[in-house]
């Protein structure tokens, strides 16, 4: 057995060496140019001082934009998942023969590019967006209703994105589900509400708590949103990184918001590891 | 394809002797260019050579109605008559093509001609090691180009040319007519920006702390290249900030902030105002006293192929061809009207000067820009988050 112990590694060695290449040397870039200097022409001055997560925290202005992008991305976990479980929910219990195409509609979005999804909601919403034609049309409003560029477009637009990750695993967690469970709870006298929240609820937990960690981390590294939708003030970490870097040519100081937010996220996910289980997401992905 | 040429072997071994090139690549690299000689010398030679004919160049520019002029009044035609292609690229802010210059290997390799903004953008090009030297013999048409808009850049390269000036604007101010009289705008000036009453329907260029700074100097009373009360400049931005809707990221984000009535007031591209006029949109333009004036060049990155680039804007700068990307674009051509004569449409347009000399024109100065520049964008950026 022992001369066959290289086999796993040797199988392994190609998408170990993909990640390698690919994340791994690239944070350690990050992490790396964070200690560098620039210079007022925008070029890199190689050094190692920690001047950029000094500056980070010299006053409230950035911490500030970090909060935000952690209170937004909470905001749309939660919004996500009462959303989410709806839908998933009722595709796990229909025995409808649309069913299949019902699923295919979730990843409908998928294709078609996220910037027009996003820029699409300006057509809808803008002042002379379909919602404000209408409502003047039927002379609800005299004059357009601004709906655009504020927080609450950034939460749509988010939520827009990442619903159809909630969904999914979710519903992949509730087809694990053993439906006889439930008609044995049905049997032992529960109500169709009980037998949901004693069964399919806390067996469909893992597939919510996968859901959440992965919009969490999509939200927390997205930009676009804010971006499109957003007015000012509403800008989120990942804005900020695209200012310093793209804006800016600051990489040092751009790849030091990197370092603190990946960090910040490591710390999320090893605490989401340490009481729920960083496995619960491949048992919602096993279906239990 | 790769093409061999001596300034590309020169560029190898001045990086060998620098050692910036490991031997082994040296080496490599000198084999690689053996063998391509020796493909050329070959009997197989012509058919090598016909391949090779078929080169082609990378253009970055501003996108949208710009892009489009370049495309089919210079590149298309260009690309007919000597059969190299123009690869065309876009960009949304200065600064972010910068940083893919940068984050090209070897750094600006990837690009070779940058339709740049403002002679600041010159110099900072210049500082970074990007700059080529034209040869201007194999530019005849830069004969007709306004002294005026070379001399700047003769100044910064030492004498020396890494770009052809080829248009010049403004950022003016764009209004939407149905909802600000043209009497109001006129009164207002710069300060038409700071109108309580439009609170709201305010838009601004989030990607240039110049171009608000510019405006906020002009509201305050201050004379933009020598801002005297900071101060003023950053209670005028915060106050501006509260009555904004949306900080426009592109010259497409602002048509359409405009076109679709998102916005009703905001500092705006000559030529961008001009096209939204021509689509029948109800748009004004205002050049108050002081208006932020710039010039555009098409520079040309160091590494090169120099003999097609010099081609490109050579062809670029016959009068024919750049009268039509003018009118295109919307923005006058860099020639002289004294020695070429320009259409009606062009003497017409915004930033046009009839005299070639650009007195009176006031444009970013370079040195007091790019020497707060660090500083400025950092505050620009936190006041517009909301600091």
């Amino acid at each position: 057995m022992k001369s066959d112990s290289w086999k796993p590694w040797a199988l392994l060695a190609p998408s170990m060496s993909a990640v390698f290449l690919l994340l791994v040397i690239p944070v350690c870039f990050i992490v790396v140019y964070s200690f560098w200097l620039r210079a007022p022409s925008g070029a890199d001055i190689p050094a190692f001082q920690f001047g950029n997560y000094g500056k980070f925290f010299e006053d409230f202005f950035y911490p500030k934009i970090l909060i935000r992008t952690i209170r937004i991305s909470f905001e749309t976990v939660i919004l996500c998942v009462v959303m989410g479980y709806i839908p998933a929910y009722f595709f796990y219990r229909s025995e409808s023969r649309y069913k299949k195409i019902f699923l295919l509609l979730i990843m409908l979005p998928f294709w078609v590019s996220f910037i027009i999804r996003t820029m699409s909601w300006i057509n809808i919403m803008g002042d002379s967006g379909l919602i404000n034609h209408f409502l003047l049309k039927i002379g609800l409003i005299e004059s357009p209703i601004s709906m655009l560029y504020n927080e609450f477009t950034v939460l749509m637009g988010l939520i827009m994105y990442l619903l159809p990750f909630m969904v999914l695993n979710i519903y992949v967690s509730l087809e694990g589900i053993d439906k006889s469970l439930l008609e044995a709870a049905r049997c032992l006298g529960c109500t169709e509400w009980q037998a949901f929240r004693e069964v399919t609820l806390p067996l469909s937990l893992p597939g919510v708590s996968a859901g959440c960690l992965l919009v969490f981390v999509l939200t927390a590294g997205t930009y676009l949103p804010p971006m499109i939708l957003g007015g000012p003030g509403n800008d989120m970490i990942a804005n900020l990184i695209f200012k310093r870097v793209i804006g800016t040519l600051d990489w040092p100081f751009g790849s030091a918001i990197s370092v603190i937010l990946l960090s910040l996220l490591f710390v999320i996910v090893w605490t989401y590891n340490r009481y729920l289980g960083i496995n619960q997401i491949f048992k919602s992905l096993q279906g239990n | 394809m790769a093409i061999v040429t001596k300034e590309k072997l020169d560029r190898v071994y001045d990086a060998y002797k620098n050692g910036r090139l490991s031997r082994r690549h040296f080496l490599k690299y000198l084999g690689l260019a053996g063998a391509s000689i020796g493909l050329v010398g070959s009997p197989f030679g012509n058919a090598v050579k016909d391949a090779w004919a078929a080169k082609s160049i990378r253009f970055d520019g501003w996108g949208g109605s710009v892009s489009e002029a370049f495309r089919e009044y210079a590149f298309k035609p260009f690309t007919k008559a000597t059969g190299i292609e123009v690869i065309d690229g876009e960009f949304g802010d200065m600064n972010s093509y910068l940083t893919r210059v940068k984050a090209s290997y070897p750094p600006g390799g990837e690009f070779n001609i940058a339709h740049l903004s403002a002679v600041f953008d010159y110099a900072r090009y210049a500082e970074l090691g990007f700059a080529s030297v034209l040869d201007e013999t194999k530019i005849p048409n830069l004969e007709n180009v306004m002294a005026s808009m070379i001399k700047p850049l003769r100044e910064i390269t030492k004498g020396t040319l890494s770009a052809v000036p080829y248009d010049l604007g403004q950022t003016g101010i764009a209004y939407n007519t149905k909802h600000i009289s043209k009497e109001k705008a006129e009164k207002l000036g710069a300060s038409l920006l700071w109108d309580k009453s439009l609170k709201g329907k305010l838009g601004s260029w989030e990607g240039d702390f110049r171009t608000n700074m510019w405006y906020a100097a002009l509201h305050t009373g201050q004379s933009p290249n020598n801002m005297t009360d900071l101060k003023a400049i950053w209670a005028a931005l915060r106050e501006q900030r509260g009555l904004m809707k949306k900080y426009w990221a592109s010259g497409a984000e602002l048509m359409s902030l405009l076109a679709n009535e998102e916005i009703y007031a905001t500092v705006a591209w000559s030529g961008r105002v001009a096209a939204l006029q021509q689509e029948g949109n109800p748009i004004g333009y205002l050049s108050p006293k002081g208006t932020y004036s710039w010039m555009e060049y098409l520079f040309v990155l160091k590494g090169t192929d120099l003999d097609v680039a010099q081609q490109l804007l050579n062809f670029m700068l016959d009068p024919a061809a750049a009268i039509a990307v003018s009118e295109g674009q919307n923005y006058p051509p860099s020639l002289d009207p004294t020695k070429v004569t320009l259409t009606e449409k062009i003497k017409k347009m915004p930033a046009f000067d009839p005299t070639g000399k650009l007195d009176g024109y006031l444009f970013a100065n370079p040195s007091y820009w790019n020497a707060h520049q660090v500083e400025w964008t950092e505050k620009w950026d936190r006041i517009k988050a909301g600091s």
